[in-house]
C-alpha cells in the first residue's frame, strides 16, 4: 500500500468510526493507542459516551509535550457496568496558545486533573469552574512540564550527569547558581513593580463573580483557614473554608506544598532509577507504588515476571495494604479527638510488618524492592516463619483488640454516621476510587475489574457498604484488612521455589522500546495509575501519576457542605490522603 | 447499656497497662535495667509496652538494613576493591557520587579511585549503587549515627572516610559476604582448571581486585597510605601491566 492509500485507509477509518455517525467529525484517527478527538466535538462526544456508551468513569487526564503539538490524553472505564478502557486524545497544535473545551460539566473528576494539566503544561480549558493553579503558588511564572522549561539547578536533561565520573570534584549544587538557592526568577522581573497575586475566594463567600455584589457582602460568612501547619490535616493541606456560625457553606482545598516535582525528575532520571523515587509518592505505602510503576514498564517492556516473584510481590502488596490501612484507621481516630491511642496500636502492628520490609528489601519505609521482571532480592531465612506467624497468630487477635477498641464505640459511632454522605452516581462522577468508591456502594476493585500480577487466583471479596458515609469508609478498611488476611494466607501457602528474576545478567541500563503504556493498580487509597510514555532512549519521554488521594479530594466540597466544621476534619480524615502522593 | 463500647475500649487499654508490668517481671535482665542491650526484633515482641528505650536499647538491625554506603578494602592487603568503573555514579538516582579516576605518572587512567565523595545530604539509601558494582566494591553500610553539627565538610564523605575493610563487612552482612566468597572461590577454581597454554590472548580491559601477582608486605588493614606506599602501588601497577603486554597470563 502506498502512502496516500495508507492516508485515506485511515481516513476512511476514521471517518466511518461508529462514534462519528452520532457526533460528527469526532474522531479524527484511530490510532492503537486511542482515538483522536477533535477539540470542538469532544464534550459533545464525551457526553454521548457516558450517557450511552457508559463509560461514567474518567479515571485519569494528563498531557504530553510532543514535538509538534500539545496532547491531551483521557483515560475512561465504565464503574457501573465494567468496560475497558477508553482513551481520548486531543491534539493541541497552537503550542502558543493551547486551549480545549474542559470535561468537567461531563465528569466532575476531571476537575483537579485538568487544573493540574493547566499549571504545568499551560493548557488551558474553557468552561472550567475553577481554572488556576494547583500545585504550584499562584505568582509562578512558566509551565514546569514542557520541554524547554529548565529548573533553576538544571545540569543536563538526562541522568547520568556527566560531571559525576571521571571528573568528578564535589560542588554543592547552590555553589552553580546565581542565587545561590533553588529559585529562578522570569526575565524582566521588577520586584519594585510586581503585586502578589491574590486568590479570591469569591465563590465560597458567596460573591457573585459577575456582578461582585456590590457592598451586599453576606457578612455572617467568615473565611477559616486550616492552614497547611494543622494537626489533623495529615500531612501539609490546607482547606479555606467558609463558615456561617458552625456550618460549612463552602471548601476550597489548596494543595501543593508538598509538591516535588516527581514528574519531571522522572523525565529526567533513567527507568531504574524512578523505582527509587516512586518509594516517596505514598510514603506509608511504598511496595504498592514501586508495583504499579513496575508493571507499567513491564507492559513497555514485553517482560515475564517468575511465578516466585508474583507471589512475592502480591504477599508485599497485600502487607503494604494492611499497613497502610491501620495508619488510615489510626488516624482517624485521631482526627476524631481520641488522640494518639488507636494510632499507636495500630503502628505497633505496622512496626512487625516494617521490620519485615527491612529484613526482605533492606529499608523499612522506602522499600524500593520491586525491579523490573521481579523483585530485586529473594526473602532471607527465616522470613515466611515470621510473616506466617503474623498473618495466622498475631494479626488477626489484633484485629479482634481493635473492633473491641473502635468499632463499637458510641462517640465514634455518633460521630461518624450520616456524615460526609457520596451517592454511588455522585462517586463515579467524581472519579473516586479505593475504599471511598466502595464506601458509597460502587464494588469496584481493580484487582476484579483488570486483574494485575496474578490476582485473578485468589479468593476474595471485594469490600464494599451502601451508606456511603464516614462510618462506611472505616466498615470497607477494616473489612479490607481481613481479606488482606484471606489473600495472604494463600500466597503463603502458595508460595514456590524457583528464580525471582528473569534469566539473564542484571541490567543498570534499561532498554525500554518506544510506546507508551498505562498500568493501574489496586492501591490501599484507591486506584493508582502510573502513565509512562517511552521513545526508545534510557529516561522516559513522559511520566506521570495518577493519584487517587489527589482525586479523591475532588468530592471534599460536596462531601463537607452541610455539616458542622468539625465534621470536615473527620470527613477529610476518612479519604485518608498522603501528600506525598496528592502533590507528587 | 449505654457506654458499653466505651467501657469495652477502656478494658482493652487496661489490658496493656497490666500486660507491662507482667511481662517486665517474667524478663531477666529487665529491659529497663539499663547499659546498651541490643534488641532483636526477630524475637516475639513484648506484651505490653512496646517502645524501644534508645539509646540505651538499640534494635539489632536486619542484614540488609541500607544507610550510606562504604567502600570496602581487602583486609589483608590494604588494596581497595573500588576499580572508579563510575556505574555507581551512573545509576545512583540523586547523582549523589562523585568518582575522580586516578591517573599514573604519565597521565593515563588507571583503574583506581583519586577522589570519591558522597554526599550524603542528598543520598536516598536506595542502595542502587551496590547492587550494580561489578566488583563488590560498594556496600551499604549500617551506621546510622552520622549527625554533624555542619554540613560541609563532615556530611560529604570522601575516600578516606568511605573505606572499611572486608573484615567489618564481612561482620555486618555475613550472609551476603559468604555468597559473593563462595561465587569468588568457584571462579577462581574454574580459572585454575581451565588450560594455562593461552599466550595469545588478548589481556582483559580492567585487571580484576581478586589476583595480585606480588602481594605486598604492607601491615594488616591500614587506613592512610603514606605517600611512598602509593608511589609503590603504582610502580608495581606499572609493573603488572608490563608484564601483561609481555604476554604472561596474570
Amino acid at each position: 500500500m502506498t502512502a496516500e492509500t495508507i492516508a485515506t485507509a485511515q481516513a476512511t477509518a476514521a471517518a466511518s468510526h461508529p462514534y462519528n455517525e452520532v457526533v460528527p467529525g469526532a474522531v479524527l484517527e484511530a490510532t492503537k493507542t486511542g482515538l483522536v478527538v477533535s477539540p470542538d466535538r469532544i464534550v459533545e462526544l464525551a457526553r454521548y459516551l457516558r450517557d450511552e456508551q457508559g463509560y461514567d468513569y474518567c479515571s485519569m487526564v494528563t498531557s504530553i509535550d510532543w514535538p509538534q503539538y500539545f496532547e491531551v490524553v483521557y483515560y475512561l472505564y465504565g464503574a457501573a457496568t465494567p468496560k475497558d478502557a477508553l482513551v481520548l486524545r486531543v491534539r493541541l497544535t497552537d503550542k502558543a496558545n493551547p486551549v480545549m473545551p474542559s470535561l468537567t460539566s461531563v465528569w466532575r473528576g476531571a476537575d483537579f486533573q485538568e487544573r493540574e494539566v493547566y499549571d504545568l503544561m499551560g493548557v488551558r480549558f474553557e468552561g472550567h469552574p475553577n481554572l488556576r493553579r494547583i500545585l504550584l503558588w499562584e505568582g509562578f511564572e512558566g509551565h514546569p512540564l514542557r520541554k524547554d522549561y529548565k529548573e533553576p539547578y538544571f545540569e543536563e536533561e538526562s541522568k547520568p550527569f556527566k560531571s559525576r565520573h571521571p571528573d568528578g570534584a564535589h560542588q554543592w549544587a547552590e555553589d552553580r547558581v546565581p542565587w545561590k538557592d533553588n529559585v529562578s526568577y522570569p526575565v524582566g522581573w521588577d520586584p519594585d513593580l510586581w503585586r502578589s497575586p491574590e486568590v479570591q475566594y469569591r465563590r465560597i463567600m458567596g460573591v457573585d463573580e459577575a456582578t461582585g455584589n456590590g457592598d451586599g457582602l453576606r457578612t455572617e460568612r467568615i473565611l477559616v483557614n486550616m492552614g497547611p501547619q494543622h494537626p489533623s490535616t495529615h500531612g501539609v493541606f490546607r482547606m479555606v473554608i467558609a463558615v456561617e456560625g458552625e456550618n460549612v457553606v463552602g471548601l476550597e482545598p489548596e494543595m501543593g506544598y508538598l509538591h516535588r516535582c516527581h514528574e519531571k525528575i522522572g523525565e529526567r532520571n533513567t527507568y531504574i532509577m524512578n523505582i527509587a523515587f516512586t518509594d516517596r509518592l505514598d510514603y506509608v505505602s511504598s511496595m504498592s507504588n514501586n508495583l504499579g510503576y513496575v508493571l507499567a514498564v513491564e507492559k513497555l517492556m514485553g517482560l515475564q515476571v517468575p511465578e516466585r516473584a508474583e507471589y512475592i510481590r502480591v504477599i508485599m502488596a497485600e502487607l503494604t495494604r494492611i499497613i497502610s490501612h491501620l495508619i488510615a484507621v489510626g488516624f482517624l481516630f485521631n482526627d476524631l479527638g481520641a488522640y494518639f491511642t488507636p494510632a499507636l496500636y495500630g503502628m505497633r502492628e505496622r512496626e512487625l510488618i516494617l521490620d519485615l520490609f527491612e529484613a526482605a528489601a533492606g529499608s523499612r519505609m522506602m522499600c524500593n524492592y520491586m525491579r523490573f521482571g521481579g523483585v530485586m532480592a529473594d526473602l532471607p531465612a527465616g522470613w515466611v516463619e515470621r510473616a506466617r506467624n503474623l498473618v495466622w497468630n498475631r494479626l488477626p487477635k489484633v484485629m479482634e483488640d481493635f473492633e473491641n477498641l473502635l468499632s463499637g464505640n458510641e462517640i465514634f459511632q455518633s460521630r461518624t454516621h450520616g456524615v460526609g454522605v457520596l451517592t454511588a452516581a455522585e462517586a463515579i462522577n467524581y472519579s473516586m476510587s479505593g475504599p471511598m468508591l466502595r464506601a458509597s456502594g460502587v464494588p469496584y476493585d481493580v484487582r476484579r475489574a483488570e486483574p494485575y500480577s496474578i490476582y485473578d487466583r485468589f479468593e476474595f471479596d471485594v469490600c464494599s457498604r451502601p451508606e456511603g458515609d464516614v462510618w462506611a469508609r472505616f466498615r470497607v478498611r477494616m473489612d479490607e484488612i481481613y481479606q488482606s488476611l484471606r489473600i495472604l494466607k494463600q500466597a503463603l501457602d502458595g508460595l514456590p521455589e524457583g528464580p525471582i528474576m528473569p534469566p539473564g545478567k542484571k541490567q543498570y541500563q534499561v532498554r525500554v522500546p518506544a510506546g507508551e503504556a498505562y498500568a493501574r493498580i489496586e492501591g490501599p487509597k484507591g486506584e493508582l495509575g502510573f502513565f509512562v510514555v517511552s521513545d526508545g532512549k534510557p529516561n522516559p519521554y513522559r511520566y506521570h501519576v495518577r493519584a487517587p488521594t489527589f482525586i479523591n479530594l475532588t468530592s471534599l466540597e460536596k462531601m463537607t457542605l452541610g455539616h458542622k466544621i468539625a465534621d470536615a476534619v473527620v470527613i477529610l480524615g476518612a479519604v485518608d490522603i498522603v501528600l506525598g502522593e496528592v502533590d507528587r | 447499656m449505654f457506654g458499653s463500647g466505651v467501657l469495652k475500649g477502656l478494658s482493652v487499654t487496661l489490658k496493656e497497662f497490666v500486660a507491662t508490668y507482667i511481662d517486665d517481671l517474667k524478663r531477666i535482665p529487665s529491659r529497663y535495667a539499663g547499659g546498651r542491650q541490643l534488641l532483636d526484633q526477630t524475637e516475639t515482641p513484648p506484651e505490653g509496652l512496646f517502645t524501644v528505650q534508645y539509646p540505651e536499647e538499640r534494635r539489632k538491625l536486619a542484614e540488609r538494613f541500607r544507610y550510606i554506603p562504604m567502600l570496602i578494602y581487602e583486609a589483608e592487603t590494604g588494596e581497595d576493591r573500588c576499580t572508579a568503573c563510575g556505574i555507581c555514579a551512573k545509576v545512583c538516582p540523586p547523582q549523589c557520587i562523585w568518582i575522580v579516576r586516578d591517573r599514573d605518572e604519565k597521565g593515563k587512567p588507571i583503574t583506581r579511585p583519586a577522589e570519591f565523595y558522597i554526599d550524603t545530604t542528598i543520598c536516598m539509601n536506595c542502595g542502587l549503587c551496590a547492587e550494580f558494582c561489578p566488583f563488590d566494591a560498594i556496600k551499604m553500610n549500617h551506621d546510622y549515627e552520622i549527625a554533624a553539627y555542619d554540613r560541609m565538610p563532615d556530611l560529604i564523605f570522601d575516600l578516606n572516610e568511605l573505606r572499611v575493610p572486608t573484615t567489618y563487612y564481612a561482620s555486618i552482612r555475613p550472609t551476603e559476604w559468604a555468597e559473593e566468597e563462595a561465587a569468588r572461590k568457584e571462579k577462581e577454581a574454574e580459572k585454575a582448571a581451565r588450560p594455562a597454554a593461552r599466550p595469545a590472548e588478548k589481556p582483559a580491559a580492567k585487571p580484576t581486585p581478586i589476583a595480585l601477582t606480588a602481594a605486598p608486605a604492607e601491615p594488616a588493614a591500614p587506613v592512610k597510605r603514606s605517600p611512598e606506599e602509593i608511589e609503590r602501588l603504582k610502580a608495581e601497577a606499572a609493573a603488572r601491566r608490563a608484564a601483561k603486554a609481555g604476554g604472561e597470563q596474570k
